[in-house]
């Protein structure tokens, strides 16, 4: 079973519910054989399958109750968001502490934290990711890079709390 | 600043996905400013702890072996029983599409075979296919010292239709091995090196029939090693390279 393990992963992090990450994995296997005729040979075969996964996350109840609030990619917003400047006290919290950076991805919309594991877990290039989430290159970099400051505000965030 | 429109850029650099020549000229300024290379360490770190901390789930044993039994006892089950035979089902036919094995009866012998067949398609799949990158056979070899508990000699390719690609570690049914790729005419083609004491069944009883796999297969065993070769290459090409693997060993 091929990337069984990641796919798994990946839905767990969608669905932040393990029943409903095996379930999304069969589904994921049930539609790649369903539209087998529709991946052609030599293309890439990981994007494929994750496109898969995530399309059915997307029509499931629980992505579109995650979906409604995500903001669509208004590329023009990207200086909107506030510029993040790691502390050496941030830097040092990474290191120690795993799962401040945990609650921090599953505090992100849906739709940075999807990008970001791709990139970063996955390994995924943008080409990759462009074609597993079905969007334009362009997009990608905007999306990843607000993903990034969004995660270096909650972890900002985060840390603030636990100091006070 | 100075460095606004490299920092702009940062992410995009640490991702590997600036041009070529750009990366170049990054390089380079990246290790002349103090600032830019600050903020490269703090981003990599950001990048690696998300790395550490979204590699969080596995599948439990019991999901596991749940589709696993769907699969060996319900493989031609129709989709109209049931959503979970139509995933079952699912499983055996994308995998089964892949290597083209016939899985409803399979026998132990035949499961080796498919999941080498899934071992090169699933590397072939991977953004990065072969973890040493190189043609040159002496670079390869000892690359894979202290990764796998034997040794293995490579075939001299000169005046061969063959090139080394490079190499990587793999595992069939949790037994380390070396998984070597090689190009023929823009066909890949790999090569799969086990101990033959640690493989799950005995392979030379009635081999596989090609009809059964999409690929060419080749494999035999020389000096208590199990050699695989497999790719969509000719028939002609896959035993040429196993002629030349059978005289290097």
């Amino acid at each position: 079973m091929p990337h069984f393990e990641r796919l798994y992963n990946f839905a767990c992090w969608l669905t932040h519910d393990r029943q409903e990450a095996e379930d999304l994995v069969q589904e994921t296997y049930a539609k790649a054989l369903k539209g087998f005729s529709s991946f052609q040979l030599g293309t890439n075969f990981r994007a494929w399958i994750y496109k898969i996964l995530r399309n059915a996350f997307l029509t499931s109840r629980t992505g579109l109750e995650a979906t409604v609030t995500v903001p669509l990619d208004p590329e023009d917003e990207e200086e909107a968001l506030p510029a993040v400047k790691e502390t050496p006290e941030t830097i040092l919290l990474l290191r120690s502490d795993e799962q401040l950076v945990r609650q921090a991805l599953e505090g992100l919309p849906v739709a940075f934290r999807e990008i970001l594991l791709l990139c970063e877990v996955e390994e995924m290039s943008y080409q990759e990711i462009s074609s597993a989430l079905d969007i334009p290159m362009g997009t990608v970099m905007s999306r990843l890079s607000r993903a990034r400051k969004a995660l270096r505000g909650g972890l900002q965030q985060q840390f603030a709390e636990r100091v006070n | 600043m100075v460095c606004e429109s490299w920092k702009a850029k940062l992410d995009t650099y640490l991702d590997g996905e600036v041009p070529e020549g750009e990366m170049r000229t990054f390089d380079a300024h990246v290790r002349g400013c103090p600032s830019c290379s600050a903020d490269a360490l703090t981003r990599v770190q950001m990048k690696r702890a998300i790395q550490v901390a979204g590699k969080r789930y596995t599948p439990s044993a019991e999901f596991r072996k749940r589709m696993q039994q769907k699969i060996a006892a319900k493989p031609r089950r129709s989709f109209r029983l049931g959503w979970t035979f139509a995933a079952a089902a699912a499983v055996i036919l994308v995998v089964g599409t892949l290597t083209s094995v016939y899985l409803g009866t399979r026998s132990g012998r035949d499961q080796v075979f498919s999941e080498i067949a899934d071992l090169h398609v699933a590397a072939l799949a991977s953004s990065s296919p072969v973890d040493v990158i190189s043609t040159d056979r002496h670079t390869v070899k000892p690359w894979f010292q202290g990764k796998i508990p034997f040794a293995f000699n490579l075939p001299e390719l000169q005046n061969s239709e063959f090139s080394l690609l490079g190499g990587r570690m793999t595992y069939l049914d949790q037994t380390p091995g070396a998984h070597l790729i090689y190009d023929a005419r823009k066909h890949h083609i790999s090569v799969f090196i086990f101990q033959e004491r640690s493989l799950p069944a005995r392979l030379d009883r009635d081999p596989l029939s090609p009809k059964q796999l999409t690929f060419n297969m080749e494999t035999w065993t020389q000096g208590g090693l199990r050699y695989f070769v497999v790719g969509d290459a000719s028939a002609v090409d896959i035993e040429n390279l196993a002629k030349l693997f059978k005289a290097a060993s």
